[in-house]
């Protein structure tokens, strides 16, 4: 467990915040509350590895990495990536950075513009940094041209193709599209919202094996995305587990199924199905009564109250911080105080 | 003949044989589904695994009679419900056996309710179709049937609006919907696909849970080999329109022998599984469904492809205990020895 070698970190999220306003009125509008997507989560990732973020739909695994992308402008707390605070930065400096940080997007259907060819649709990123003279001198049309036909066949798709538009591809296919597009910049850190939840089980395991080889290849820091925790146990060095907005564990991948420690993280773990009957009929499920509440009202307790099977009283009251269990083990929950 | 017949039945509630349905399309016709045959027994729950486009979804619609026609056409088979073939009824008839006898929960839960009618309309409208009820029977009957499935404060919640109810939710009120009126068959097509895993949990039991004590029998689509795993008792894997593999779900996992099923369950990242380096993966893509020649349609993915696949679509072959594969691996033996 500490012969991993020290790496420093690439991205670092400090306390990120993310609401956003509900409105009402017509003409004049008087913000009446916020949904709370993120609620004040920190997280370093390393260079070289993979973080995977895993939770329910509407716990904010997307919210956060639209976030630190810049995409949404963040309500508080900062981004740091490669010593520059995205958040605070001046536009031009943003941009530059930003230049390294790129986006899978998880439906390969609609993340695709159908009226651009894939030539297009790969070289953009290289276009837009290169009219904003970001890119160097010897960037030029040719040398575009080039690039796009070299990703085009480093994921695994033939050149010939490239002036073909997007409906003439599988969702498998779209989806390396995607992926050559993220790569073109030569970024050094890819944030991969769901790249494979809405595919086949075939052609999943070609796309994470690609992202895997291509990590390893580049030396590329994922940030991954997934709400199937097989998913993001096999592609992730560490994982982080977020409930309504906020990160309730924080562990190596394999040390969370061994050893979770959050009551959520133990329901996620039981309920997700293992295919195989004899495992499967075994197992003692933790089933979790009702729904994931709304993120609109503030909380003073913990997040995860209202549908804990071990809450205390004083959980309905203060909201338990992020405790280091151990090296590699970082837990939110007052069981473990 | 007769009485074999009548025998089986008690026992078998619904038998598919060679149903093909086919799909007419501009580029070409889509055998959607070609040629698949399956029994259905009392309180069996079977499960259908495919990838998109396998067909799997078609053939529940095929036996319900619910495809669009044109472009598409059941073009030959028999759907045996109680020894009466379902494709040669009569629409009142039909009519009848879908929601009495067999009914159906979608994928969606979102787009399956009206969202500009109340859970009690559209709750009552159901079961006074089918049975001979007043309205307000009905209505306590809607009642039962979302306490049964487990929605708090049900007299309550009923006069909401779809939109009211979280996905879960929704999915609670379409089990309690399909099962108002006492079907023999559920079918349920990824009932759970749209839902998180600790919501599909609480789901996957009320269904198990339901079945049991209604004895109903089921047939659950999913593409998850994990909800199969926990699930069924039965499983056909489809690949392009054909049954490639059926087996009692334990022997299945055990023995996957159709290069496909194997490759499938092995593609799978396992929780419970350490993980070094590759992912086992089929290469290639997924076939393209329109005019297949008659050949085995997996074989351009296929890691033990021989000459005859390239040529002609493998025969069944049994391996014992209802354990049935499409593949010629499993059948030059026998050829030989013909010979």
């Amino acid at each position: 467990m500490s012969n991993t070698p020290q790496k420093k970190p690439l991205l670092e999220v400090v306390d990120l915040k993310q609401h956003f306003p509900i409105e009402s009125g017509f003409i004049i509008k008087r913000k009446i509350g916020a949904v709370r997507a993120v609620d004040g989560i920190s997280f370093t990732v390393n260079e070289g590895e993979t973080l995977g973020i895993v939770g329910e739909s509407g716990c904010g695994k997307s919210t956060t990495v639209r976030s630190i992308s810049q995409l949404y402008k963040p309500t508080s707390g900062s981004v740091i990536f490669d010593g520059v605070d995205l958040v605070n930065a001046p536009r031009e400096q943003m941009l530059d950075a930003r230049k390294n940080i790129q986006m899978i997007f998880q439906d390969p259907y609609a993340s695709l513009d159908p009226r651009m060819t894939v030539r297009t649709i790969i070289a953009e990123p290289l276009d837009i940094y290169r009219k904003r003279g970001m890119l160097d001198a010897s960037v030029t049309p040719a040398s575009i041209e080039k690039r796009v036909e070299e990703l085009m066949e480093r994921v695994g798709l033939n050149k010939a193709f490239k002036n073909r538009y997007p409906h003439e591809f599988s969702g498998g296919q779209r989806q390396r599209i995607g992926i050559a597009r993220a790569l073109a910049l030569n970024p050094k850190i890819i944030l991969a919202d769901e790249p494979v939840s809405a595919l086949d089980v075939s052609i999943q395991s070609q796309i994470l094996n690609l992202l895997h080889d291509l990590q390893k290849e580049l030396g590329l820091t994922y940030l991954f995305i997934a709400h199937d925790l097989a998913v993001i146990e096999y592609i992730s060095t560490r994982v982080a587990v977020m409930y309504l907005g906020k990160i309730m564990e924080l562990s190596r991948s394999g040390d969370l199924y061994k050893n979770p420690l959050h009551p959520y993280t133990k329901a996620l773990l039981s309920a997700a199905p293992i295919p195989d009957p004899e495992i499967e009929r075994k197992r003692q499920r933790i089933i979790l009564t009702g729904d994931v509440p709304s993120p609109n009202k503030e909380r003073v307790g913990c997040y995860f109250y209202d549908r804990c099977p071990s809450r205390m009283e004083k959980c309905k009251v203060t909201i338990p911080p992020m405790k280091r269990i151990d090296e590699n083990h970082e837990v939110a929950c007052w069981l473990y105080e | 003949m007769t009485n074999q017949a009548s025998q089986e039945s008690y026992d078998t509630l619904l038998e598919v044989k060679n149903l093909q349905t086919y799909f007419k399309t501009d580029a070409g016709i889509v055998k959607a589904v070609d040629g698949i045959s399956f029994n259905l027994k009392k309180g069996e729950t079977l499960g259908i695994v495919g990838e998109s486009g396998s067909g799997k979804s078609v053939t529940n619609l095929s036996i319900m009679r619910l495809i669009p026609s044109p472009p598409g056409k059941i073009v030959g088979g028999e759907v045996l419900f109680e020894g009466k073939d379902i494709l040669k009824l009569s629409e009142s008839a039909l009519r009848h056996i879908r929601g009495n006898e067999i009914s159906m929960i979608f994928q969606d839960p979102m787009t399956s309710l009206n969202p500009f009618l109340k859970i009690s309309t559209q709750m009552i409208e159901t079961i006074r179709l089918h049975q001979d009820i007043s309205k307000k029977e009905a209505l306590q009957k809607s009642i039962d049937m979302l306490k049964l499935v487990g929605i708090p404060a049900a007299e309550e919640r009923i006069h909401n609006y779809p939109h009211q109810f979280s996905g879960g939710m929704r999915q609670r009120v379409m089990i309690a919907m399909a099962l108002s009126c006492e079907a023999k068959i559920l079918i349920a097509d990824e009932p759970t696909t749209a839902l998180d895993v600790t919501i599909q949990a609480q789901i996957l039991e009320l269904i198990q849970e339901l079945a049991k004590k209604l004895e109903t029998a089921v047939i659950l689509i999913t593409h998850d080999l994990g909800v199969v795993a926990g699930m069924c008792d039965t499983v056909c894997v489809m690949y392009a329109g054909k049954i490639v593999e059926k087996a009692k779900t334990n022997d299945l996992y055990k023995r996957p022998s159709h290069p496909y099923t194997f490759g499938l369950i092995q593609s799978v990242p396992r929780l419970d599984k350490a993980h070094n380096g590759k992912l086992y993966s089929i290469e290639g893509q997924p076939p393209n469904v329109i005019d297949l020649p008659p050949c085995c349609p997996f074989h351009p993915r296929c890691n033990k492809v021989m000459d005859i696949c390239r040529t002609q679509y493998p025969p069944t072959t049994d391996l014992g205990d209802g354990h049935e594969v499409a593949c010629w691996l499993f059948n030059d033996q026998k050829e030989q020895s013909h010979e």
